[in-house]
């Protein structure tokens, strides 16, 4: 009888729903980053949970990823006879575009699978319940610090990738395809800034958020019943990696218009 | 004294399926209340919305003068921390040992030293009878005790409300009536408000002070105990003697092929799966353990039932004076004679027959001042005789 009782029904009124439910707790999220007390020791746990879990297979993929990058110009590259700039566009492409992608996703699939997973179960136990009427906020409690947690170890991540990609990449270039160690390492400030660094920090640090809030999200709010809980991780991993191609698309637009290309 | 918890008109719905409507009770402060009802009838959705956890799309439930259903989230974590609540499963936090459960209300809300907090949790251990489990996880101890530690999580914080989901579902009649005396121990030395949601007979028999029932979407009654024990409603007949003869079926509800059905092949001498024993009437109830202090809120509701004695149905009014002890009666100005109750108003005190309960009405006990209808008493007057059901008639 009252407006609150009726919800609007019509074609992706669901969608919108879920969408308008997301932000939400994601502003929740963000307000909570500011309240008092800090779960000081929850958020070391989480950083040390999801670190373990994402170190190495960050490290091994990143190491291939700088291999191709630097093959695949390589070869393009000689054809202009420009075989000098391969370390500048190999630098440019690792730090502006890959190491936040594979660092957000393997947050994503590895640590915020994990946070999903953690929060599911503990929903469908009625633990997260519980704790709501122990008069504790589940968000300040668990979520804040797991996200927080997750964008700093994204940050973090980054560097390594930005550090094992190039370093991949010169590994390829010099030794496989006879590049010149001492043109590969002197091209490194041609076409990239110090602003690409930024960037790709930045990006880290939001696709990490994302991934947080989204894997936390599904995990309040699953399927019901333990089947429900697998849904909902394959869900939180699936969104994250649509919405993090979509930020990244609109972070790199962004950023090319704001910040002029190096010589340009 | 525990808080009164006020509930007005709350009705709630999942999509377009009507969990129940328009429920008003009042649990009186101090008072242990039970709410029974067939399975799915969404007795625990009641409870989860009694603390917020699910927003009604109507109605009211005020505690303390906060309305739960429309306040802000911070008050409503003030007020939350009133509440102490034992789930279904005890919902304990997995990854913590029992100790570190029990000690988590306190770490959360006091400043309390270690070692205050390691007295209050083991006093609080002992109590449910859990004292050398300090340091087991939830996943290595039974369902039976994973319950009795969720209680003793829920006692930590000393409530003023307490509300059992099914405190006897998994456990054995032993146990559970161990753990209904244990209420009734607590309820007589904190004094707290305490609701039992549940479908046991025997705990709905001797523990609670105030009885209701859910069904069919409606709250069918809610008043002091004698009255829904007594009462000769189908529905809660049927349920106090768990028969299949009667209005609640196997799914919710029975159409009337089914119930005539039934009765048929029971009047054709099919035996109906019940003890053929009727259940109902007042038993004594559950007293606090010798040594504890009288329950206040026993007192209190004594106070108040006699007031509105008058406005209660035949069977239940006898059923109330019938438990009555002596000093009771003198207090309350009934005195008992070979011929039945005699009131203190001398000449317009009429004779109380006993044995006969469809006799008249008791009069003349107390003043007409006295008789007078509670406010917020949340008793709600029987639905006339010829509909018998409250939603028979739609």
């Amino acid at each position: 009888m009252t407006s609150t009782s009726t919800q609007a029904r019509f074609p992706g009124a669901g969608a919108l729903r879920e969408t308008g439910r997301l932000f939400a707790l994601g502003l929740d999220v963000f307000r909570g980053f500011f309240q008092r007390p800090f779960q000081l020791r929850e958020f070391i746990q989480q950083c040390w949970f999801i670190a373990s879990v994402t170190i190495l297979p960050t490290a091994l993929v990143s190491i291939p990823f700088g291999a191709v990058i630097a093959l695949q110009l390589g070869s393009l590259v000689t054809q202009f006879g420009a075989q000098s700039f391969i370390g500048a566009a190999s630098v440019l492409a690792v730090i502006q575009q890959a190491a936040p992608l594979v660092t957000a996703l393997l947050v994503a699939g590895a640590g915020g699978s994990a946070i999903c997973a953690d929060i599911g179960a503990r929903t469908i136990r009625e633990e997260i319940d519980a704790m709501e009427v122990l008069g504790v906020s589940a968000v300040q409690r668990l979520i804040v610090p797991r996200v927080l947690a997750a964008m700093l170890i994204a940050v973090l991540l980054n560097g390594l990738v930005s550090v094992v990609g190039v370093m991949g990449g010169y590994f390829f270039n010099v030794v496989l395809q006879g590049g010149t160690p001492g043109a590969y390492l002197a091209s490194f400030n041609a076409l990239a800034q110090l602003p690409d660094l930024w960037i790709s920090e930045l990006k880290a640090l939001i696709f990490g958020f994302i991934a947080g809030v989204v894997a936390a999200y599904r995990g309040l709010n699953p399927p019901p019943g333990p089947k429900g809980v697998g849904d909902a991780v394959n869900q939180s991993v699936v969104i994250t990696f649509l919405l993090l191609f979509f930020v990244n698309f609109v972070l790199t637009t962004v950023y090319l218009t704001i910040v002029p290309a190096k010589g340009s | 004294m525990g808080a009164e918890v006020v509930v007005e008109g709350l009705t709630k719905s999942f999509g377009r399926q009507a969990i129940w409507r328009d429920v008003s009770l009042t649990l009186p402060p101090g008072e242990v209340s039970v709410l029974l009802g067939p399975s799915g009838t969404g007795k625990s959705v009641f409870l989860k919305s009694m603390i917020g956890l699910l927003k009604p799309e109507r109605g009211k439930c005020t505690i303390n003068g906060v309305d739960i259903c429309s306040c802000s989230e911070h008050k409503l974590y003030e007020v939350r921390k009133l509440f102490g609540v034992l789930f279904q499963d005890g919902a304990l936090f997995g990854s913590m040992n029992l100790y570190d459960n029990v000690a988590f209300p306190l770490r959360e809300h006091t400043k309390k030293s270690e070692s205050e907090i390691k007295r209050i949790v083991l006093e609080k251990m002992e109590m449910v009878g859990l004292l050398g489990a300090e340091s087991k996880l939830p996943g290595e101890i039974s369902g039976g005790m994973r319950k009795r530690a969720g209680l003793a999580r829920a006692l930590v914080l000393d409530p003023e409300i307490i509300l059992c989901d099914e405190p006897d579902s998994g456990l054995d009649p032993v146990r559970t009536a161990y753990l209904s005396q244990l209420l009734i121990d607590l309820n007589a030395q904190i004094d707290a408000t305490i609701l039992i949601v549940t479908h046991n007979i025997n705990v709905a028999r001797t523990v609670p002070d105030n009885l209701g029932m859910l069904f069919r979407r409606e709250l069918v009654m809610f008043g002091p105990r004698e009255v829904l024990l007594t009462s000769d409603e189908p529905v809660v007949e049927q349920f106090l003697n768990g028969r299949r003869i009667g209005p609640i079926g196997m799914s919710e509800e029975k159409d009337t092929a089914t119930m005539e059905a039934e009765q048929a092949a029971r009047d054709a001498g099919h035996h109906d799966g019940s003890t053929n024993e009727d259940l109902r009437g007042v038993v004594p109830q559950m007293q606090p353990s010798p040594g504890l202090p009288p329950r206040q809120g026993d007192r209190r509701r004594k106070d108040r039932v006699m007031r509105i004695l008058r406005s209660l149905p035949a069977p239940a009014q006898h059923g109330i004076i019938d438990s009555l002890s002596e000093a009771d009666k003198q207090r309350y100005g009934l005195t008992r004679n070979p011929a039945g109750v005699r009131g203190r108003g001398g000449d317009d005190t009429q004779q109380f027959p006993g044995g006969n309960p469809s006799g008249q009405r008791i009069q003349g006990e107390l003043n007409e001042e006295s008789i007078a209808r509670l406010p917020n008493s949340g008793w709600q007057s029987p639905p006339p005789r010829g509909g018998r059901f409250p939603d028979g008639g739609r």
